[in-house]
């Protein structure tokens, strides 16, 4: 079959792999309708994330049908139309019991490895590092989906690959964005980043009720579709993010403030940014967090900081004194994405959101490598990639 | 979709970036012999006394390197550069007086500097132009993309029926004050 293969720092190729076979009774093998390129990617694209290997497949946001299943995944029959989360659960362990998907106790082949990086192993994610399993992405015409009896999200016949893909992961992560800030009817709720999982952070916001969205970023075209969401946006190269919300918020800060940019801050536009890309440069530091600076400085004390940006590593100069004497709550992980899909899913087949609004561009398999460019680059206005391979 | 128009000018565009770094490793290479062996520079162009001078030029051209080599878009550092280029003629050209006896390796030295700035006006030029190529083509109007079937305000709220699950709710007195009805 044909993949998105990793090949080291900003290569990615378009490479014949062998197909995946049923390894666990547990197994299905989906047949890879729709997948798409995630923000969290091109931390893998830039070689900001450690444990990727020369020969891995790509992607964990896909869909497809089911070509085959093992003797152990009952409830899945060939032909069934499924969307699949970037986290691999087993639905058994304690953790999955309650619902923390993401940090399920199973699903990560290379515990070893994750109990030293991490203290304790989280879930296994497609395509993403050994550190999370090694499994290989969706970006690709065939996946192998470990616990598929768990591991799945059935969608209806009557709704568009386009309507459901993101179920895998942008939606239910910019949900639990939103949802880790508990709002309330009075509350500000201040994102930084407009791409595609801020996008679906600003809409989650507005149907949960927020008083007010204010949403950050530089690029136009993005700022424009954060408008159109309802968010009153803010373009940081034009004017002071800290003036700026403090005068939306009558000089109080917003209670809530969403990452939804993580650990590759826009390198050239504060002192900070640069700072921390120097120390990027000699590998002194592996993350850019001036949007937490930024967040825990103008957030109003007591308030709540959601991450659900990315950061790999280790971060400096992160004003923690700042964050203890302020009150500043933190909630920040990888998405627990079954915890949300089945109420998300009702609410598109209700028409109250239709997430394919953030797709820009379309394209075959062959195209992936070029595009995961224009993506990082935000070239030809490009905020989300769908592929059909 | 606009693969086709992306590739074509993606050539060129990386024929520009390569010569970018070309010259974001030059610096640092000349960097290191300005900072770590000024007296013999200053000796073999009859600069004595400016050895501190050539020293300082050589962390300039340093730092202008690592920018070039660790920025996704380098145009500002090669533009740096450009007015780096200016100094090192300006200080040259003061060893071109009847006195010096090392006129010779100075009109050299102008001439390679020259040679070097030509290419890094037309690399600054390139970089820029692919910059404003770039905002162009960055023009899409998104301003119809709501994801809503009404407009923002009549969607405010519609989710109130989700309930926020118990682990996921900021206790009562952990709450921010707000003052906002």
């Amino acid at each position: 079959m044909r993949a998105l293969v990793w090949h080291g720092k900003q290569d990615i190729r378009c490479d014949s792999v062998p197909d995946p076979k049923i390894e666990q009774p547990r197994d299905a093998i989906i047949r890879v309708t729709s997948c798409a390129i995630c923000g969290s990617d091109l931390h893998l694209y830039d070689g900001f994330m450690p444990g990727m290997e020369n020969g891995d497949i790509m992607g964990h946001e896909t869909m497809g049908i089911v070509e085959e299943v093992g003797p152990e995944c009952t409830n899945l029959r060939k032909g069934d139309r499924v969307v699949i989360p970037f986290t691999i659960i087993c639905g058994e362990c304690d953790q999955c019991k309650r619902g923390n998907f993401s940090v399920c106790e199973r699903s990560n082949r290379n515990k070893s490895i994750a109990d030293k990086a991490f203290g304790h192993t989280t879930a296994g994610l497609f395509g993403y590092t050994h550190l999370t399993g090694g499994y290989a992405g969706g970006q690709a015409e065939y996946l192998r989906v470990p616990f598929a009896d768990k591991t799945h999200i059935k969608v209806p016949d009557n709704l568009t690959d386009e309507q459901v893909l993101f179920l895998s992961d942008i939606f239910p992560t910019g949900w639990q964005a939103a949802v880790q800030c508990d709002i309330q009817p009075t509350d500000t709720v201040a994102i930084w980043g407009c791409g595609p999982v801020g996008q679906m952070a600003i809409r989650s916001a507005i149907l949960l009720g927020a008083r007010q969205v204010i949403a950050i970023d530089r690029v136009p075209e993005r700022l424009s579709m954060a408008r159109a969401g309802g968010a009153t946006t803010l373009n940081f190269e034009e004017e002071s993010v800290v003036e700026r919300l403090n005068e939306l918020t009558h000089g109080k800060g917003p209670e809530k403030c969403i990452d939804a940019v993580g650990m590759e801050a826009h390198a050239t536009a504060t002192l900070d940014s640069l700072y921390d890309r120097a120390k990027q440069a000699v590998m002194l530091e592996t993350d850019r967090p001036h949007v937490l600076r930024e967040m825990m400085y103008v957030c109003r004390p007591a308030g709540v900081l959601s991450i659900p940006g990315v950061y790999g590593g280790l971060l400096d100069k992160v004003p923690f004194g700042m964050a203890m004497n302020k009150g500043l709550t933190f909630r920040m992980g990888q998405t627990h994405v079954n915890r949300w899909t089945d109420d998300l899913l009702r609410r598109i087949e209700q028409g109250q959101i239709d997430p394919s609004f953030v797709i820009t561009h379309r394209i075959g398999l062959e195209q992936g490598p070029e595009m995961y460019k224009t993506f990082r680059d935000k070239q030809d206005s490009c905020i989300k990639v769908v592929i059909r391979p | 979709m606009s693969a086709n128009r992306t590739r074509r000018g993606g050539r060129r565009s990386d024929t520009t970036l390569a010569t970018a770094k070309g010259l974001g490793w030059f610096s640092i290479g000349l960097g290191l012999v300005e900072v770590l062996a000024p007296h013999a520079l200053a000796r073999g162009l009859g600069l004595r006394g400016k050895e501190q001078l050539i020293a300082s030029y050589g962390a300039r051209e340093i730092a202008t390197g690592i920018g070039i080599l660790s920025s996704r878009d380098p145009t500002p550092w090669i533009w740096g550069r450009v007015a780096g280029d200016a100094l090192d003629l300006g200080t040259l050209a003061t060893g071109l007086d009847g006195h010096n006896r090392e006129r010779g390796n100075v009109g050299i030295a102008l001439a390679a500097v020259a040679g070097v700035t030509l290419l890094d006006v037309l690399c600054g030029r390139a970089l820029s132009a692919r910059r404003r190529g770039q905002r162009r083509l960055a023009r899409r109007d998104y301003s119809d993309r709501r994801g809503m079937p009404k407009p923002p305000e009549q969607m405010r709220g519609a989710a109130r029926d989700f309930e926020v699950p118990r682990d996921f709710r900021i206790p009562e007195p952990l709450r921010p004050w707000t003052s906002a009805a």
